[in-house]
């Protein structure tokens, strides 16, 4: 009888416990991604700022190349490093900021043309839409999107591989394919990062933003191009 | 060719380097989809494709 409550106490105990471990990494993940929003939101308008100060100076379309050079060199070798400290704060911000810069040659581009206003606006529009749906999507859903983890890095490599062709083959059918292709496997990162954020498999808010940020970059980059090459511009 | 097409591939082809590893990572250790998992995650694709092709539509 004794060792019966005994053991009524303790597995008492460990459902008690488990339930407060459950509880604990709840608000652990809830502080990731209010975290990250609030770091992403920041990035966000970060760039902005830059890419109206690189518009406003006119700064050559090389400006871009530069830029996405230091945001790529500083996202590989130096956010991994210090994403746990309060450098890495400093480091995001850096390669946001390059990227904001290196986009307002773009936009100053796509801005001289005919139709230039509207297609920037659409694809500003149209990102926003994009990002909010599949976020809400992803944290409705409650979904774990681990699973396209090996789709989504192969099929990058691909479209990757055939950008880098591109380069020198210069086919728009090509250029389409690619920024269609950039589009959604971008998609398809905002469903995967945003559901490993919330099932725990991303605790770093910092490396969290990064992730996001560049899906965000990416599918307005390429939204621009797609908009601009289909709307005959 | 100019330099911005020449730093563009160079670009590239380091990012290629760079992302072998991950792909191979991800590859190998991705957990397995279960049933029902892949029609949820390309219903919201799809969504993307047609909201992509109004937009497209819209500028046109």
């Amino acid at each position: 009888m004794q060792s019966e409550r005994d053991y009524m106490r303790r597995s008492g105990n460990v459902q008690a416990l488990s339930a407060e471990a459950i509880q604990q990494s709840a608000i652990a993940t809830n502080k990731v991604l209010k975290n990250t929003y609030l770091l992403l939101s920041m990035t966000l308008l970060f760039s902005a700022v830059t890419a109206g100060i690189s518009m406003a100076l006119a700064l050559p379309p090389m400006t871009y190349l530069i830029s996405v050079g230091v945001a790529m060199v500083a996202g590989i070798f130096v956010l991994p490093r210090v994403a746990n400290s309060a450098a890495g704060i400093g480091v995001i911000f850096l390669i946001t900021g390059a990227l904001g810069l290196g986009l307002g040659p773009l936009l100053n581009i796509y801005l001289a043309l005919p139709k230039g206003p509207e297609i920037v606006g659409t694809a500003m529009g149209g990102t926003g839409v994009i990002f909010l749906s599949l976020s809400a999507y992803a944290l409705t859903s409650k979904r774990n999107f681990s699973f396209m983890g090996g789709f989504l890095f192969a099929g990058f490599m691909v479209v990757l591989i055939a950008a880098l062709a591109n380069i020198f083959l210069a086919l728009p059918a090509l250029s389409l394919a690619v920024s269609a292709g950039i589009i959604l496997l971008m998609s398809g990162f905002i469903l995967f990062d945003t559901s490993r954020i919330i099932n725990g498999g991303q605790t770093n808010y910092i490396m969290a933003t990064y992730g996001l940020y560049l899906s965000i970059f990416n599918i307005f980059i390429n939204l621009l191009s797609l908009l601009g090459i289909m709307g005959d511009e | 060719m100019d330099w911005m097409k020449i730093g563009q591939a160079a670009l590239l082809i380091m990012f290629i380097v760079v992302l072998i590893p991950a792909v191979r990572w991800w590859s190998k250790n991705s957990p397995k989809a279960e049933k029902g998992d892949w029609t949820a995650a390309l219903l919201p694709l799809v969504g993307v494709i047609l909201f992509v092709a109004l937009l497209i539509y819209m500028v046109r």
